[in-house]
């Protein structure tokens, strides 16, 4: 198994989440993180989608995506040429004695605390995934109260855009 | 300033300009301002029936039999959740229909209102796409959506769910001329590189196959099918959901594949070199355990839904299109490289194929009691009626032996559910074949349990003037759940037995029904009462033929289990190794 993302262009309409949710769950296939937004164009919102697949039910994925009427385009983005970050919210404990030591994390880590209370730290972070995943490793020792992470956005490095082109799935095999 | 008229005058407006003539339904609350102007309209006819499952058969059994989008009408909440079984039918089978179901007034969606229910939730996984329209200005561009969704590409059901005040409220008709859906391109012209690859492997292949799928039904591209196959010399194997799509007594056809597939075209699936399928996809039930289908064969793969070339088994040239232009291109491409001087010999290739033929052609044995063998029955039914009949099968042992056993020469004669397996799809699907075409006699085979799921839309039937016949193969037992139970459970019929030769009578069943009811038991009779049921045409008729019970389907192939493993009788396999090729 492998990761792949997906942007995923699709018309900002009523139910298309859960078509698009019910067609994974559907057809078994495993979604990692999803992250839904607006885009450049009001009638267009954009997913990143996860998934984390073989190369084969990958082509299924994409295939079984682009029949959906709703679903405008499909690229799949690759780690060289793409950027991606995810969003991370932790509450931390932290006690006058450690609270230091947190703050220290926080700089070294390039994040931002956003609330602080008695004995806690709220922390707000961004960054691509094993960034995300090298933070929360050094702070679970002082004892992570609350967590919350968006999935993850991602976009083509380069000056193209993904609505450069017409907006139509691309369903042709090569 | 354009006329001021409902969202429902707007929604039968939609529907003529459709043009749609026929629409089976029941009305109900939330429907109930729909019916007010469809009352009015002389373009189209509702037929009122018994059960929404009938209305979403008979809206498919229409589609299936003219090529056009059937419609189907039901209420909110279990008026449309009777449509579930038909739409997830029409959606296995590809049929184009489009189900129009009311919805409680927006102000109460998401309520638990008096007969609501999420049907847009409910049928999306079993829809091509379907709306729920609360604006009743959107009413008539959602119409011409959902028909143009359902009958282009790969077609399917569509469902457009309205609520109850957009059918009320005022708006004016705006019906689009042309459809512009951003994400919905359907139209794709076949690739000339494949196509051009395709035909290089044709003619070079040495035991190739055109397994043939209902894709090529749907597409209309029998004369093509038949051209191409008649330019190659190749095999036909034609699924299910293909018969008729290439004449049975065509000396090229050998025969429908799969899991009661004849010896000889599930022999030559599985040991072909090259596999040509045709708006087909690799189903479980013409596979087999799939790692173990047609191992030494490439594969070319044209369908129209890109989904399915690569979905089941890896496609060597995957060509995505219609599949009228996909012959029609390969024949250009073939033509060429025959002109070219490149045809492979398939002299030892038939001789095998037709060994198997000769050794294991279809056959049943006569029951010994002397009661009436049910594949005499249909193979009676299809010399008596003949080719040009329209038959209509429902799901089971009944279905396999028509399959079978009737002429299937002509394509669009022979409607059936097939991914779904849908028991009670027959009576109804008759009576949307018998619309479409009433000028075609329209058997039903059917069988005691499928019969006792929908009979009663030969209510419908008698008195909307559809005279469709019945052919019961009553063995008194759901068949084909008895005949695994005879292989693969040691005989214990646990809740198989209808008692459906003893209660209900068929005959006074369908005499109350307002139809003609006939009996035959034995096989001096079945000529008789077949011509008999033959000359009525003022009313349905019904024959229940009492048949042998422990009748069963061969050949077979064990679920699960590989083609390779076939038996033509019970512990009866063939001896594949005729010559070695």
């Amino acid at each position: 198994m492998s990761k792949h993302t997906l942007s995923v262009l699709v018309e900002n309409k009523p139910g298309v989440l859960a078509r698009i949710a019910g067609l994974f769950a559907r057809r078994g296939f495993n979604i990692d993180s999803l992250a839904v937004g607006p885009t450049e164009y009001p009638d267009v919102s954009r997913m990143t989608i996860v998934v984390n697949v073989e190369d084969n039910p990958l082509e299924q994925v994409t295939k079984q995506l682009n029949k959906l009427i709703n679903v405008l385009k499909i690229v799949e983005l690759e780690p060289a040429s793409s950027v991606s970050r995810e969003l991370l919210l932790v509450k931390v404990k932290a006690d006058p004695q450690i609270r230091s030591q947190v703050l220290e994390i926080v700089q070294l880590f390039r994040a931002k605390v956003i609330d602080v209370a008695v004995d806690a730290v709220t922390i707000e972070a961004t960054g691509g995934a094993e960034k995300i995943e090298a933070l929360l490793r050094v702070l679970e020792p002082f004892g992570v109260k609350e967590l919350a992470q968006s999935g993850m956005v991602a976009m083509g490095r380069g000056t193209r855009s993904i609505t450069d082109r017409t907006l139509r799935p691309v369903d042709r095999i090569a | 300033m354009s006329e001021q008229i409902t969202g429902a005058k707007s929604l039968v407006l939609a529907l003529e300009r459709a043009g749609v003539e026929i629409a089976f339904g029941i009305p109900g609350g939330a429907i109930l301002p729909l019916y007010d102007p469809l009352f009015d309209s002389v373009k189209l006819r509702h037929v009122l029936v018994r059960h929404e499952q009938g209305a979403g058969h008979a809206a498919e059994g229409y589609a299936m039999a003219t090529g056009k989008v059937g419609v189907c009408m039901a209420t909110s909440g279990p008026g449309a959740t009777n449509l579930v079984t038909p739409i997830s039918n029409a959606y296995m089978d590809s049929t184009p229909i489009v189900a129009i179901t009311g919805q409680v007034p927006s102000s109460a969606i998401g309520s638990d209102a008096f007969q609501e229910a999420d049907i847009r939730g409910i049928t999306m996984p079993i829809t091509k796409h379907n709306f729920l329209v609360t604006n009743p200005d959107e009413i008539a561009r959602t119409v011409a959506e959902a028909f143009y969704i359902a009958s282009t590409g790969r077609p399917g059901p569509v469902l457009v769910d309205v609520a109850k005040d957009a059918l009320q409220a005022m708006t004016t008709f705006d019906y689009p001329d042309k459809v512009d859906l951003p994400g919905y391109r359907p139209a794709a012209k076949p690739h000339s590189k494949q196509i051009r690859e395709a035909a290089k492997l044709i003619v070079s292949a040495k035991r190739p196959v055109l397994y043939v799928g209902g894709g090529v039904q749907i597409a209309r591209a029998t004369q093509e099918l038949k051209q191409l196959a008649e330019l190659t010399g190749i095999p036909v194997v034609t699924t299910l959901m293909a018969r008729g799509a290439f004449p049975d007594n065509h000396p090229q056809h050998i025969g429908m594949p799969g899991m009661h597939g004849t010896v000889g075209a599930v022999g030559a699936l599985q040991k072909a070199d090259l596999l040509i399928a045709l708006g087909a996809r690799f189903d479980d039930r013409v596979t087999g355990k799939l790692s173990t289908f047609a191992p030494d064969a490439m594969i070319i793969h044209a369908d129209i839904d890109p989904a399915e070339i690569s979905k089941n088994r890896t496609a060597d040239v995957p060509i995505v299109g219609d599949a009228r232009e996909v012959i029609a291109d390969l024949i250009v491409a073939v033509k060429s490289e025959l002109e070219a001087g490149n045809q492979a010999d398939l002299t030892a290739w038939w001789r095998q194929l037709d060994q198997w033929r000769t050794v294991y052609p279809l056959g049943y044995d006569t029951p010994s009691d002397g009661s009436l063998s049910p594949q005499y029955v249909i193979e009676r039914l299809g010399n008596i009626a003949g080719p040009e009949a329209v038959y209509v099968a429902g799901v089971g042992q009944h279905q396999m032996w028509a399959a079978h056993y009737l002429p299937h020469e002509r394509p669009h004669t022979w409607i059936n559910s097939g991914g779904a397996g849908t028991m009670g799809f027959a009576v109804p699907a008759a009576m949307g074949a018998k619309f479409g075409r009433p000028d075609s006699t329209v058997w039903a085979i059917d069988g005691d349990g499928c019969f006792q799921m929908t009979n009663q839309e030969l209510v419908t039937c008698a008195l909307e003037g559809a005279p469709i016949k019945v052919a019961l193969i009553n063995n008194g037992a759901l068949g084909m759940v008895r005949q695994w139970q005879t292989l693969f459970y040691n005989a214990r019929y646990s809740n198989t037995d209808l008692h459906s030769r003893r209660i209900p009578d068929f005959v006074k069943l369908a005499d109350a029904m307002g139809c003609v009811g006939l009996r035959c038991d034995s096989a001096d009779d079945v000529d008789a009462t077949i011509e008999k049921a033959m000359g009525i045409n003022d009313a349905p008729v019904v024959i229940d033929f009492g048949v042998h019970k422990d009748a069963m389907v061969w050949p077979m192939v064990a679920a699960g289990t590989s083609n390779d493993d076939i038996k033509v009788a019970r512990d009866l396999a063939p001896a594949w190794d005729g010559e070695e090729l």
